[in-house]
């Protein structure tokens, strides 16, 4: 089985590291990190967060704050979606794309006051986004920080994290709406209590100081115990992402995708002026898409995974992205790029699993859709 | 490894397989190191019709929900029948992986090749080297 390789590279690790072990994970290498893929056991923790609550340490993403007078401009070009409609306290999900569309990475955009600004983008790509956005910055009067290592960041999800949540602060948390933020206090510890996630469940996001971020997690557990709080881990957070479809950087989107073919031209706003990107988007547009990202559910045994080529009969007509079982839907589903012609729901393919043509179907997405 | 029980009576390799002997027949399955290494299991390919198995060849997969892991075979022998149940309910393994966990019910070929399997001591005692 795996060794623990612990000579190689050396792993970053959040402040909860040590309680993570104490916790019985199993910690495995994520985008130049050591973090818990499970503690109790991926399904249990899934089912957990789409039944109760999970919580998650997902303190390794990166955090920069974009703060001036060029601060709304300078976003405004940065990314495809329109940062001037965020109020103060509203999050949007947009990308970081580069002139031919592909996508360096995907991210939040938080609004958290005048002219102050923070994007929240992925773990494995803190350094590689941080330059990114200073080198496009030039001619802006703004000021940048990477507050990455500073910044914790836990996730509360599912039906009860309000239920939770709002006896350890004075906030009011229903009256903070889908993708807003308030400031407060939780359990003594300064936050921002963004109302956000990667489940497809409700819940919360909890940005707060990286010195505090373990008293914040030891009192979250405590608080949710008698509610069946339980610890989830990275290999939960893809199960449940998954389901939702959600995209993956690495997987989903990346340098040779574009965001139109990944299903999020809603986040594309070609009509609010120039961004870096806009005119190669526009122009994929107007030629219309030649693949798209659909989901694939599995008709024959077998479990679909990244990388997999999928098939119309003798002909490959597109690969998966990602793949894995679904714990609420009981089947196989995964994600993939298909040419745009063979995309349709309903139509069947087979999948090449590890050299065995098993048959799918493809799925409208999301393959799960939480009850309101 | 605190916890994992390897049963006295079973034989062991080092690809974390057990056999368990009775007469010219074994049944084979993987140890609770493995299914709990695996974590939850969701997927199993086995042979499921007669089949002959050459010891320390590639019966079968495995999969985890994040992992796919391939199947050893202990013994050489024929298959004489596969746990049907394993196909629906694959998580047999991790509640059970010596009882309702089994696998493969075999016929021996090669009585003699059980000599390189490992005793329950030394399967535990190669589990602390790794």
């Amino acid at each position: 089985m795996t060794a623990q390789d612990t000579e190689a590279v050396s792993l970053k690790r959040t402040p909860l590291y040590e309680q993570h072990r104490q916790l019985g994970a199993r910690l495995v290498e994520f985008g130049g990190w050591e973090m818990p893929v499970q503690y109790s056991g991926i399904l249990e923790e899934h089912r957990a967060v789409r039944t109760r609550a999970g919580l998650f340490d997902v303190s390794h993403m990166g955090e920069f704050s974009v703060k001036g007078p060029g601060a709304p401009a300078f976003l405004q070009y940065l990314v495809p979606n329109d940062v001037s409609r965020l109020a103060i306290n509203q999050a949007l999900y947009t990308q970081l794309c580069r002139p031919d569309g592909g996508v360096v990475d995907d991210l939040l955009v938080y609004h958290l006051a005048e002219n102050t600004y923070m994007l929240v983008v992925n773990a494995g790509n803190i350094d590689k986004d941080f330059a990114w956005v200073q080198q496009h910055s030039q001619g802006f009067e703004v000021e940048l920080a990477n507050q990455s290592y500073e910044t914790g960041l836990l996730a509360l999800q599912g039906p009860e994290a309000q239920a939770i949540l709002q006896p350890l602060t004075q906030v009011d948390l229903a009256a903070i709406a889908y993708y807003h933020c308030a400031p407060g206090v939780v359990s003594r510890v300064n936050c921002l209590i963004s109302r956000t996630g990667y489940t497809g469940e409700d819940g919360f996001e909890l940005y707060c100081s990286a010195d505090e971020v373990l008293d914040l997690w030891r009192d979250l557990l405590a608080a949710g115990k008698e509610r069946g709080l339980l610890p989830a881990g990275l290999g939960a957070r893809d199960t449940l992402r998954l389901e939702a479809a959600y995209c993956l950087y690495g997987h989903e989107l990346d340098d040779t995708t574009n965001p139109l073919e990944a299903g999020l031209g809603w986040t594309v706003k070609l009509a609010k002026g120039d961004f870096i990107g806009h005119d190669a988007l526009a122009q994929i547009k107007a030629e219309g898409l030649k693949r798209k990202l659909v989901g694939v559910e599995m008709i024959e045994r077998g479990v679909c995974r990244g990388g997999y080529a999928v098939y119309d009969r003798e002909r490959q007509i597109g690969t998966l992205t990602s793949g894995a079982p679904s714990p609420t839907l009981n089947k196989n589903i995964g994600l993939g790029y298909v040419e745009i012609g063979q995309a349709m729901p309903g139509k069947i393919v087979q999948i090449d699993i590890r050299g065995r043509r098993a048959a799918a179907q493809i799925v409208a997405l999301p393959f799960y859709k939480r009850a309101k | 490894m605190a916890g994992l029980i390897h049963p006295a009576d079973l034989k062991y390799t080092r690809s974390d397989e057990w056999v368990r002997v009775e007469g010219d027949q074994a049944t084979i399955g993987i140890t609770d190191y493995a299914q709990d290494q695996l974590g939850d299991i969701v997927y199993i390919e086995l042979p499921w019709d007669p089949q002959t198995l050459v010891q320390d060849e590639k019966f079968g997969d495995i999969e985890s929900v994040k992992a796919t892991s391939e199947l050893i075979s202990p013994v050489s022998g024929e298959v004489i029948k596969a746990n049907e149940a394993l196909k629906d309910s694959p998580e047999l393994i991790n509640d059970s992986p010596y009882e309702d966990g089994w696998m493969l019910v075999v016929k021996l070929t090669n009585p003699a090749e059980l000599d390189k399997l490992m005793s329950a001591a030394e399967y535990e005692a190669y589990l602390q080297g790794r």
